[in-house]
């Protein structure tokens, strides 16, 4: 078998997901053990990094608290900008929530096999990006503790009900969906996971708790049968819904009339964006995990390659999208949108904008080379850039178009406060910290999926092996 | 104490106690094995047969005779519910409840229903798929005799059990275990409930 696997021409065509051909056992060993450790016993590099990192959470927990105590005032928003850093953070959040979606919807509806190693950390990395973005505008209403009036809720404080004509609304509805639905689809995979580590801890209170959480999971064939039957279910309704929230996001802009935001290419463009930004983002955090926590054997270069083409076809939409912008704002023939994207690319902001081709389309493009695709370096700058691209992108489009619209003694300009900044930083703070206890306290990689990659990886070798005699 | 509660008698009713048996039960260690197994097994007449595993195994259910999930109709109904509570709530809160002429925009229509409909559509059928799968297996469950085989902890790593319920007409522990062994099984006990 394993001679087989080795075939130097087979690994050629079509290397195997799970190198190293382990056993079923070794598997859930190898995912297992990052979980069962004594937590004691965690090395010391990794209390270093969360204490941290979670100071960096500390800062952001002050920010808002600063934030609340104030008024939004501290922000930099003010006329002509009043939608600036906590929009663009927002729509940066839930932009990288996207590939997590993506992943483990579009790809399996795709039956893409490959999947399987990374689709439950870039689940549950959506799972916090969204978290990040809900504070933002959260804490942009300036009464955080009314948020329940963004709801139909009947009430006797508010008495009036919410206008459902806004997008405004529909983003509300869009976002509590998403990060609801993407919550059951997260837990739903976990649960045969947690079933193994309930058969495989000796702790008796590990047992009651992961036993509780798993709800009883045994394994049967019935259950089985409903648990893939409900899983395509997710998957399915998944997929259009990962359309819908960026799209209905863009809607927030595309909807006004400011030029610049203005257009009805929008939803695609900001899908494209965001599945482009989600996908340099799980990059950044398997490759770290890949590397501390020993997992080249299940997460390959061969996965990491096809990430990275999505990347490139994803960028190359971006950048035609841009393209398409300017081509649309020059044959309109209309004065201000004309001028906005002149200004956008050569006016007072034309460093972000810069950033922000150089980061999307132009750099990405380095992956047309498959020495490029396949090396670890390039790949981690590459997706770090790209991310960078990805905010830029949405600041360039919030703040340029609001600073110059129509009359040109309603210009302005806008300038972040330290609160802005510490309180983004706070969220990237957020966002690393969930990811690392993730890490440590949940499997990281979709136990019961790999198993299934494995059979069927072993039953396709064993006919190739049948073929070639 | 309620004198209701009785344990003897919960126990009765949920098939559990030493002088009840839950079934003969075997290991196998590959997925292939199991299916085999669990068709020839079919082939001599059982018919109230389960399979453990710890992954989905391709091929179980028609050699086990598992009926096909019917989540999915459970799942329509509440699809159906999502369109219908957006609209209707909609519609009541802005063209009734709290008539309100904005931008000369009429008080209910179709197009800017969309958005929320399609939302609240995917929301309730999520919930419906989720809770489906607890629903229809029977869980959350404390404790099952399955559990009780030597191997059951191993199910949900690298074992693979089939199982003759005690329910199916044919039963008869001794001959089941003739049977299981015969299809190559390892580990074949007699599991109580």
């Amino acid at each position: 078998m394993s001679a087989v696997l080795q075939d130097p021409q087979l690994m050629e065509v079509n290397p195997p997901l799970v190198a190293g051909d382990p056993g079923y056992h070794d598997l859930s060993q190898k995912i297992c053990q990052i979980v069962e450790g004594d937590v004691l016993k965690t090395p010391r590099k990794y209390w270093i990094t969360l204490s941290v990192i979670g100071s960096i959470t500390v800062l952001l927990v002050c920010m808002l608290t600063f934030l609340v105590w104030n008024g939004i005032g501290v922000w930099g928003n003010n006329k002509p900008v009043g939608w600036a850093w906590d929009i663009t953070n927002f729509v940066f959040w839930i932009g990288i929530g996207h590939a997590g979606t993506l992943i483990s919807a579009i790809l399996f509806l795709f039956r893409q096999k490959w999947r399987t190693s990374i689709n439950r950390s870039a689940e549950a990395m959506t799972l916090f990006a969204v978290m990040c973005a809900g504070i933002f505008p959260l804490f942009h209403t300036g009464r955080p503790w009314r948020a329940y009036w963004l709801f139909p809720i009947p009430n006797t404080d508010l008495n009036i009900w919410q206008n459902f004509r806004s997008p405004l609304i529909w983003d509300v509805f869009a976002v509590s969906t998403y990060f609801t639905v993407s919550l059951l689809f997260w837990f739903t995979g976990l649960v045969p996971d947690l079933a193994t580590l309930r058969d495989r801890t000796a702790s008796r209170l590990k047992q009651w708790i992961y036993g509780l959480l798993c709800m009883g999971w045994r394994g049967s064939a019935r259950h089985w049968s409903n648990y893939e039957k409900a899983y395509l279910i997710l998957a399915a309704i998944s997929t259009p819904l990962v359309l819908s929230v960026h799209s209905i996001v863009s809607f927030d802009f595309a909807t006004s009339v400011i030029p610049g935001w203005h257009t009805t290419i929008f939803p695609p463009y900001f899908v494209a964006g965001a599945i482009f930004s989600g996908f340099a983002c799980v990059m950044t955090l398997l490759l770290i995990a890949r590397w501390t926590l020993n997992l080249q054997e299940l997460i390959t270069i061969k996965h990491l390659e096809n990430m990275n083409k999505i990347i490139l076809v994803t960028g190359s939409i971006v950048g035609y999208a841009y393209g398409c912008e300017f081509f649309i704002a020059w044959y309109s023939g209309n004065t201000f949108e004309r001028f906005t994207f002149l200004n956008r690319a050569f006016g007072p902001y034309w460093w972000a904008a810069w950033t922000m081709y150089t980061c999307n389309v132009f750099i990405p493009q380095l992956y047309w080379f498959k020495k490029l695709r396949r090396n670890l370096w390039v790949m981690f700058v590459i997706s770090i850039t790209t991310n960078i691209g990805m905010w830029f992108e949405r600041f360039v489009i919030i703040a340029t178009s609001l600073t110059r619209d129509f009359l040109p003694s309603a210009w302005g300009e806008f300038h972040p406060t330290w609160v802005d900044m510490c309180t983004f930083a706070g969220t990237i703070g957020l966002f690393l910290t969930l990811f690392l206890v993730f890490a440590r306290f949940l499997p990281m990689i979709a136990i019961s999926e790999v198993k299934g990659v494995l059979a069927v990886q072993k039953h396709q070798f064993k006919g190739q092996e049948v073929i070639a005699k | 104490m309620n004198p209701k509660f009785d344990v003897d008698q919960i126990k009765d009713k949920l098939g559990l106690g030493p002088d009840k048996i839950y079934g003969v039960m075997g290991e196998f260690s590959e997925p292939e094995e199991l299916v085999e197994a669990g068709r020839k097994i079919r082939e001599m007449g059982y018919t109230k047969l389960d399979a453990m595993s710890p992954f989905p195994v391709h091929g179980i259910d028609e050699a086990i005779g598992v009926p096909p999930s019917k989540l999915g109709w459970m799942v329509i109904w509440f699809t159906v519910l999502g369109i219908l509570t957006a609209q209707i709530l909609i519609w009541y809160v802005g063209a009734i409840d709290y008539p309100l002429v904005i931008g000369g925009k009429p008080l209910f229509d179709f197009s800017y229903t969309i958005p929320i409909t399609f939302e609240l559509a995917v929301l309730f059928s999520a919930f419906a798929s989720f809770f489906g799968i607890f629903i229809f297996n029977g869980l959350p469950r404390l404790y099952h005799p399955s559990s009780k085989h030597p191997s059951a902890y191993r199910a949900s790593d690298d074992r693979f059990l089939l199982v003759i319920e005690a329910a199916d007409p044919k039963f008869d522990a001794g001959k089941c275990v003739e049977h299981l062994r015969s299809v190559g099984a390892d580990v074949v006990e007699v599991v109580e409930g």
